[in-house]
């Protein structure tokens, strides 16, 4: 028997080292621009273990460059887009790419945009930008610098359909408040993967809100460090997954300055035979990160049977002295006590699944601010009530 | 007028090991205009007896019966009870995110009247509860019950008490954790409720405390899932000096 043991022991090492190390990395990807350093995954490695990598093929194939969507949008005073040179867009980024999907959307986008908001400016109008796929297979690299002490809403809002690989960049200076607002209403057959890196300026205020509609097969890194102290950041996302539909938020906070706030919520409904949802919530709190405080929660309400929602909250601290850290993930159906105790008040069950389904996503639509990106939304919940309960809308509760 | 009968009712708890059975064949008849208290151990089924009779789906009824003027409650669905005129005030109330506390309300209120209340004299009405409550009308925009303290949660079981006016009431222990001015506000409350003078209510607590803020017309001490002996509120302050060991006792050799 001890002879059996050693052996296993021995055997053992090297994996748990290799364990290790692969947890290690899935904290700190290193980040580059080189395609190379990002090799084509298999679909056992800790950062895609969980995606469809035949359905992201596309996004993962080097080659050409590629065009890009169709925009419309209008720029109000103080805001400027210029087409900048693939190093300029390299030297600009917040961060290189953290996996294959984004150096390939760097190497692959054939003009890379800069957009910039001056210093002190005050938009009160939120930029609306939308991007219309038409089938297209496209890459797109995208730099926005926020001015210091400047405040404005971006809406970067998805539809149609494309095979979409993208890397965006948010740079917020010092004193800016900013709102980034992400709709992905793609079509069916919709295809998009990327990065998106925020860095919070001093003394900072970045709220970003990520709404997941549509497409068949989404998955967007999203990472946010900071460039001084003082600075806050709140991301807020809610998700629909229907039968056949994969949606993947990759949240990964990096709080490498202290007195720094951090605030991640995401809730999404499932629905359907094959609906898989995923969400990955990093956070790393560094030593030199004192007295910050973040909070992560994912929670997700399971409507049928035949879904399966992935939620990884992981916390990383490097340093004893903080204001507070913690996280939370729940995955279920609806809450018997929350139905029981609406019901005991004479409120029938549909509509008391009603008044919780709402509750559970008004509490980060009505945080948007821009009311047709809020009622577009409200819609689609909606819509999810319908194919769950088979019952007619009650505009009453809203 | 409103009479609750309870007879002989038996109920299992549903857990994962399979039913438990918890009430041993409850009686208690309570007539308009009375209160009833029912006091009892720890573990001894009190809160069972409540959220049987509201129907909470972790229980089930095996035998009995629970009738409200006359309409069996225990063949009826949650909701169907509350809009027979049965009101649970919960010994943990439920925080429900996103749900505002004057949504919730005109919900229910409009469920129960069968019609959406008029909006003038019901916000006039919604505040007026809350305040006599000590609530701050600013809780009307607040998710209910969540971020609530444990008195503002009872507070607020009592405002809805006033609001949605049932026929009858269960109180689970709503006096516990209370301090004595919250104490004193909700006993006001449920004594404004019951001078209505037609109104049934039980009121389960561990303490006799409340009792000196509310007048009970019986007390019942309850051990081992049945009621074992019934008098004035005498009986309360003989509870309040010897506590419930004999009847324990009594109950084990039984």
């Amino acid at each position: 028997m001890t002879a059996d043991l050693t052996t296993t022991l021995t055997d053992a090492a090297p994996n748990v080292a290799g364990a290790i190390e692969t947890i290690e990395s899935h904290l700190h990807p290193e980040p580059s621009f080189d395609v190379a350093k990002h090799p084509m995954p298999t679909g056992r490695e800790e950062i895609w273990r969980f995606s469809p990598i035949k359905a992201l093929k596309p996004l993962l194939a080097e080659g050409d460059a590629l065009g890009g969507l169709d925009w419309d949008g209008e720029f109000p005073e103080g805001v400027e887009m210029h087409e900048i040179g693939a190093d300029e867009a390299r030297e600009r980024s917040v961060l290189p790419p953290v996996d294959r999907v984004a150096a390939i959307a760097a190497q692959r986008t054939g003009r890379a945009m800069h957009m910039t908001v001056a210093a002190e400016a005050v938009i009160d109008e939120p930029i609306v930008f939308t991007g219309t796929g038409t089938g297209q297979h496209a890459a797109e690299t995208l730099v926005v610098d926020f001015g210091r002490h400047s405040r404005a809403t971006l809406v970067i809002h998805f539809q149609g359909s494309a095979q979409y690989a993208a890397k965006y960049d948010f740079r917020v200076a010092d004193g800016a408040e900013v709102n980034l607002v992400y709709v992905n209403d793609w079509d069916d057959k919709a295809v998009h993967g990327g990065q998106i890196s925020v860095e919070v300026g001093r003394d900072a205020r970045v709220r970003t809100i990520h709404a997941s509609l549509g497409g068949k097969a989404l998955r967007v890194a999203e990472r946010a460090h900071f460039s001084g102290p003082g600075g806050e950041i709140e991301q807020f996302g809610i998700y629909f997954v229907e039968g056949g539909q994969h949606i993947e938020h990759r949240m990964f906070v990096d709080h490498n300055a202290p007195h720094t706030k951090s605030n991640v919520d995401y809730r999404g409904a499932l629905q359907g035979e094959g609906a898989h949802s995923v969400w990955i919530g990093d956070v790393l709190i560094r030593k030199v990160a004192l007295q910050i405080e973040t909070y992560e929660s994912n929670k997700n309400l399971v409507l049928t049977d035949g879904c399966q929602a992935d939620s990884v909250p992981n916390l990383e601290i490097e340093t004893g002295e903080i204001a507070g850290a913690g996280h939370s993930s729940t995955t279920g159906r609806f809450d018997d006590n929350q139905l029981f105790y609406l019901m005991s008040r004479g409120i029938p069950e549909d509509e008391a699944r009603r008044l919780v389904v709402h509750g559970f996503f008004n509490d980060i639509i009505r945080r948007i601010g821009v009311p047709a990106i809020e009622e577009k939304l409200l819609a689609q919940v909606e819509r999810e009530l319908e194919l769950v309960s088979g019952t007619t809308p009650a505009g009453a509760l809203a | 007028m409103s009479t609750l009968v309870i007879s002989d009712l038996h109920v299992d708890v549903l857990t994962e090991e399979g039913p438990k059975p918890i009430l041993k064949g409850v009686n208690l008849t309570v007539r308009p205009g009375e209160i009833h208290a029912i006091m009892g151990p720890n573990g001894s089924g009190k809160s069972t007896l409540a959220y049987a009779i509201a129907g909470h789906p972790k229980y089930k009824i095996t035998g009995g019966s629970a009738t409200l003027d006359g309409v069996e409650l225990t063949e009826l669905t949650v909701d169907e009870r509350a809009r027979a005129g049965l009101f649970l005030a919960m010994q943990y109330p439920v925080e429900v995110p996103g749900v505002s506390v004057a949504n919730f309300l005109r919900t229910a209120k409009t469920a129960l009247d069968g019609e959406a209340p008029k909006v003038r004299t019901w916000v006039k009405d919604v505040e007026g509860a809350l305040q006599r409550m000590q609530l701050d009308k600013s809780f009307s925009g607040r998710s209910v019950n969540e971020g609530f303290s444990g008195g503002e949660k009872k507070r607020h079981e009592i405002a809805q008490l006033e609001l949605l006016n049932p026929k009858a009431a269960i109180l689970d222990e709503t006096d516990s954790g209370l301090d004595i001015d919250a104490l004193k506000i909700v006993s006001e409350g449920v004594n404004h409720y019951s001078a209505q003078g037609d109104r049934a209510v039980v009121l389960i607590t561990h303490y006799t405390r409340i009792l000196r803020y509310i007048d009970p017309t019986f007390v019942h001490v309850f051990v081992d899932g049945r009621i074992v002996a019934e008098g004035g509120r005498e009986l309360a302050e003989k509870l309040e000096d010897e506590g419930y060991e004999a009847y324990v006792k009594a109950a084990a050799n039984a």
